[in-house]
């Protein structure tokens, strides 16, 4: 693999790049973030994890403008500036440095699999109706940029040879690739990955922990990442956080989080109670 | 996709094959045919339309020939060919680019060498529909195209934007009770007129393109509405139901470094090749700048916006801004063909632009195939030309329901349209197998 883009050195990891703090939404009378807050340093592998219906993807939601929540604040910090997020819309959040994927892959399905990265490098760029329709030279130079940088984004995730094949025919695991591929096209700051592993086998899984690490390596991107797959998030993760009912049960690294008794007994049940799992079972 | 919900199909089971259903479908339309074709009811009789139909032998003929369209498209889907198209349509890969220019560049430049020379072949009836009834609308679809191809928005009240273009004609020559501050020639009043019909677009797009689906429709039915009753109603602009009458707005003329030229209509009657020309320039140009468009950022904006909003907008991709884009630019379009038309005709009223036109410019694109340039061009040729060609044949108040047949034959066999992009057949293929969805018509998918 090769790098995709050259990057100043790493930051120091001391410095945040998002802020969450004291987020609450609720719908209707349901609470489904109740007073989250969490650091993420810039360069860090930050990993939320919790059962399902716990609140990651609410929390992403959040952070990338789907939801509004009713309360706090998420700021990202970016080369000395910071902005809040909370009542952005998503095209603006993606504007502004960050960039997801989905949990239930959302590509665009009658597209190329290279004309769908092409659409994330494009958020970029700036030709209008006008410049498209008279190829003025700016459009011409943007139109062959985003093509160089879409094929280089495949050639860094592996589907260079798939480039112009349609991304609904993809095999699932390239999909997840793939829309990976397009979330960086962005030149995102923040990388939210939703469950990346979902569905895929084994070996595709170790091949994602290798491309996951060589994102936050090569490009200098920092990655909040969702995940279930405990062997993935204690390979990757430099830190995880741990949300049960809404709320924040647990932070720190994954070693740590592992042996936390609250985050034992959110996965398999009270210890006490002897019937390990009925919690866990909860959807 | 033949899913059976809820319950079981009665009857013998051959009934539910696919055979069986066309040819139900088939005689359907046979008899749908020899309806409309046959007698009509009374008041005193009302019933006497259907009986009287059946007694003639023509009913049973129109159901004959249902019988023989069930034979040759079973014939033909016996071939295997629809069928393996549809699944090569899911998963085609993207044509090489190279192969793709290297058959349709030419193939385009024979269009436009057909285009240029064959209607110098035709009398000056076929002449007129050329100009008249074919080429504005093949302006008018290209430009629908934008906003219901490339965006995947539904517009009801497209002729709306005809009707801004050609009382923007009529206001800057001064053919209307409202004064412009100078009067230009007709040519200068296309970019205003333009500018016009954009800025209707926008105003009618800012607003409501925030609403999905059937709401939008519904704001762009009442839209072309209140078009039409303003220009009816307010008699001190526009004239009212009179319309641009009796004066007229004037033929298009060049004075330019000595060359002198109007448009001939008057002058010399039955020639309308000039007039052809003019338009077969506007829409050549129209195409190849859609056509860059398509292929461009903006382009594929749409495409994104169309299949996944979400998705498009985590891709940075603001849907308001880029719908509103495609709104202004099929507006100022349809404000082209209403100078074409207003320059044209001299005179016109507000009847010019009821909600039916707004239809049948939509019916041309669909029938045509959406998102295709190709494909709207084919739609409005075609269909345009049809009702002259049946004239002789069938009643003009019997016109729609020949509309509608064709129109339902066409959604069942093939609703892709005739010359489908190759974007939209993948789109439509993809739907119907259960990948993603065709359109922005279709409600919001559940938020991640």
């Amino acid at each position: 693999m090769t790098a995709p883009a050259p990057v100043a050195a790493p930051a120091p990891v001391s410095d945040p790049i998002l802020e969450v703090r004291d987020v609450t939404l609720r719908f209707g009378g349901v609470t489904s973030l109740a007073d989250v807050s969490l650091t993420q340093r810039r360069g860090e592998i930050l990993s939320v994890i919790g059962p399902n219906g716990a609140g990651k993807t609410s929390l992403f939601n959040c952070i990338t403008g789907v939801y509004r929540p009713q309360e706090g604040t998420i700021t990202l910090q970016t080369d000395g500036s910071s902005e809040e997020l909370v009542g952005r819309k998503p095209a603006r959040v993606t504007q502004l440095g960050v960039a997801r994927t989905f949990q239930n892959i959302r590509l665009f399905n009658a597209l190329s699999a290279v004309e769908n990265v092409k659409i994330g490098v494009e958020a970029r760029q700036r030709t209008g109706a006008i410049g498209a329709m008279l190829r003025l030279p700016r459009t011409r130079r943007e139109d062959r940029e985003s093509d160089e940088r879409a094929f280089e984004l495949l050639e860094f995730v592996g589907l260079r040879r798939r480039a112009n094949e349609l991304a609904a025919s993809l095999p699932y695991g390239d999909q997840r690739r793939l829309e990976i591929a397009r979330a960086l096209g962005t030149a995102p700051k923040l990388l939210l990955l939703d469950e990346p592993a979902a569905g895929t086998n084994p070996s595709e899984k170790l091949q994602l922990a290798e491309l996951i690490e060589s994102i936050a390596r090569d490009t200098g991107t920092t990655i909040l990442l969702i995940e279930h797959d405990m062997k993935l998030v204690m390979s990757v993760a430099t830190s995880v956080v741990v949300l049960n009912f809404g709320r924040v049960i647990a932070s720190g690294t994954p070693q740590e989080v592992q042996r936390d008794p609250a985050v034992v007994e959110a996965y398999l049940g009270a210890a006490t109670d002897g019937e390990a799992g009925d919690d866990a079972a909860r959807d | 996709m033949s899913v059976a919900i809820g319950g079981r199909r009665r009857g013998p089971a051959w009934l539910s094959t696919p055979p069986a259903r066309r040819l139900a479908t088939c005689l359907a339309v046979g008899v749908v045919m020899a309806l409309v074709t046959g007698k009509s009811g009374s008041n005193d009789a009302p019933t006497s339309g259907i009986t009287g139909t059946f007694e003639s032998a023509s009913a049973y003929y129109w159901i004959a020939a249902g019988a023989v369209l069930w034979v040759v498209i079973t014939a033909w889907q016996s071939r295997g060919a629809v069928v393996k198209s549809t699944y090569r349509s899911v998963t085609a890969k993207p044509r090489e680019v190279f192969a793709q220019r290297r058959v349709k560049y030419p193939a385009y430049a024979g269009f436009l060498v057909a285009a240029v020379v064959l209607p110098n072949f035709v009398n000056g009836f076929w002449q007129e529909i050329l100009v008249g009834q074919i080429a504005p609308y093949v302006l008018l679809a290209i430009g629908l195209n934008v906003v219901v191809g490339f965006a995947g928005l539904l517009d009801l009240g497209y002729i709306a934007f005809y009707a801004v273009g050609a009382y923007s004609a009529a206001y800057w020559t001064n053919q209307l009770p409202a004064h412009p501050p100078f009067t230009l020639n007709v040519f200068w009043t296309f970019p205003l007129a333009v500018l016009a019909a954009m800025l209707a677009g926008v105003i009618l797009g800012a607003p409501t393109l925030r609403l999905r689906g059937d709401y939008l429709a519904i704001v762009t039915l009442g839209f072309g509405e209140i078009i039409q009753l303003v220009a009816d109603n307010s008699g001190s602009i526009t004239n009212g139901s009179q319309g641009v009458a009796p004066n007229s707005v004037p033929d298009f003329s060049i004075h330019v470094a000595g060359i002198h030229y109007t448009w001939p209509l008057e002058a010399v009657p039955g020639d309308h090749m000039p007039w052809y020309y003019l338009i077969l320039g506007i829409i050549v140009v129209v195409i190849v700048l859609f056509h860059l468009l398509e292929n461009s950022r903006v382009g594929r904006a749409w495409v994104a916006i169309r299949e996944d909003e979400v998705a498009a907008e985590a891709c940075g991709i603001n849907p308001l801004k880029y719908k509103v884009m495609a709104f202004a630019i099929g507006a100022s379009t349809s404000g082209l063909a209403g100078v074409f038309f207003a320059s044209k005709n001299g005179v016109f009223t507000p009847g010019d632009f009821p909600f039916q036109q707004s239809v049948v410019v939509l019916v041309l694109v669909i029938f045509g195939g959406m998102g295709s340039i190709p494909g709207a061009v084919a739609g409005a040729a075609i269909l345009q030309y049809l009702p002259q060609l049946l004239r002789s044949h069938i009643q003009q108040p019997d016109l729609f329901a020949y509309y509608g047949a064709i129109l339902i034959a066409m959604m069942i066999f093939r609703p892709q349209g005739v010359i489908p992009s190759r974007r939209r057949a993948r789109e439509i293929a993809q739907a119907e197998a259960g990948i993603g969805s065709a359109d922005a018509l279709a409600p919001p998918g559940e938020a991640p």
